[in-house]
């Protein structure tokens, strides 16, 4: 059963980024949504803890992303980008959705 | 694919009724069914219809009703939550004894049996806002 991980708070303001990289489970993903998205930026303990979790595929949505002025230059390695299109197609690929708060 | 989505925060709190918004705009332009869109908690404030943003802003709950319209969708608001907030249908507000509703076109007062039922008839039940 995999599972889609949505992260919609910034890992600066709260610990929900590192409470679901610790549950996540091999096969899962990881999207970054919102104000999450800053945990994709290269360089913080967020991006280096997504790093650690094995076989999880870790995405960011783009326009939250852009919103932000975070650019793909900015961002820590394997990190993935999709728009809401790429969303719903996760959403799709993988059985169950789980939105950490 | 069949989902459902739930709306657990206000318009203009942070930004997860906008995400909500996007996202299922998207499901449905990929031609996936959306079975019910649930409002709980502050995200019943959604569908009042007295919302007048500045004109340069989006307007949240125009964009839902909106949605609903186009593709028919069932936007479901909590009654509990939405009677804590002062959001009210023709049949609540005369129930209640007060003066006039305020409940956005697309919208419905429903109970959370609806949430349920979304959940269980849903193939992927997704969750905006804490």
């Amino acid at each position: 059963m995999s599972i889609l991980h949505t992260i919609s708070k910034s890992p600066f303001q709260n610990q929900s980024l590192s409470s679901c990289v610790a549950h996540a489970s091999s096969g899962d993903a990881i999207l970054m949504i919102e104000d999450a998205v800053y945990g994709a930026v290269s360089g913080t303990a967020a991006a280096a803890q997504l790093a650690e979790g094995e076989n999880i595929s870790i995405y960011a949505l783009g326009p939250d992303l852009s919103a932000r002025g975070l650019g793909e230059a900015k961002l820590a390695e394997g990190i993935n980008i999709v728009d809401y299109d790429g969303f719903v197609e996760l959403a799709v690929e993988y059985d169950k959705t789980q939105s950490w708060l | 694919m069949k989902f459902g989505i739930v709306v657990n925060e206000g318009p203009y709190t942070h930004q997860a009724a906008d995400t909500a918004y996007k996202f299922t705009k998207a499901v449905l332009e990929k031609g996936h069914d959306v079975h019910r869109v649930f409002f709980y908690h502050d995200g019943v404030n959604v569908g009042t219809r007295m919302s007048v943003p500045p004109q340069d802003d989006r307007h949240i709950q125009r964009n839902w009703s909106e949605l609903a319209e186009k593709y028919d969708l069932d936007m479901v608001i909590c009654i509990a939550a939405a009677q804590r907030r002062g959001i009210m249908d023709e049949n609540e507000a005369k129930r209640q004894g007060l003066d006039g509703d305020n409940i956005a076109p697309g919208f419905r007062i429903s109970g959370l049996g609806q949430l349920i039922e979304a959940g269980v008839q849903s193939d992927r039940l997704v969750t905006f806002g804490d």
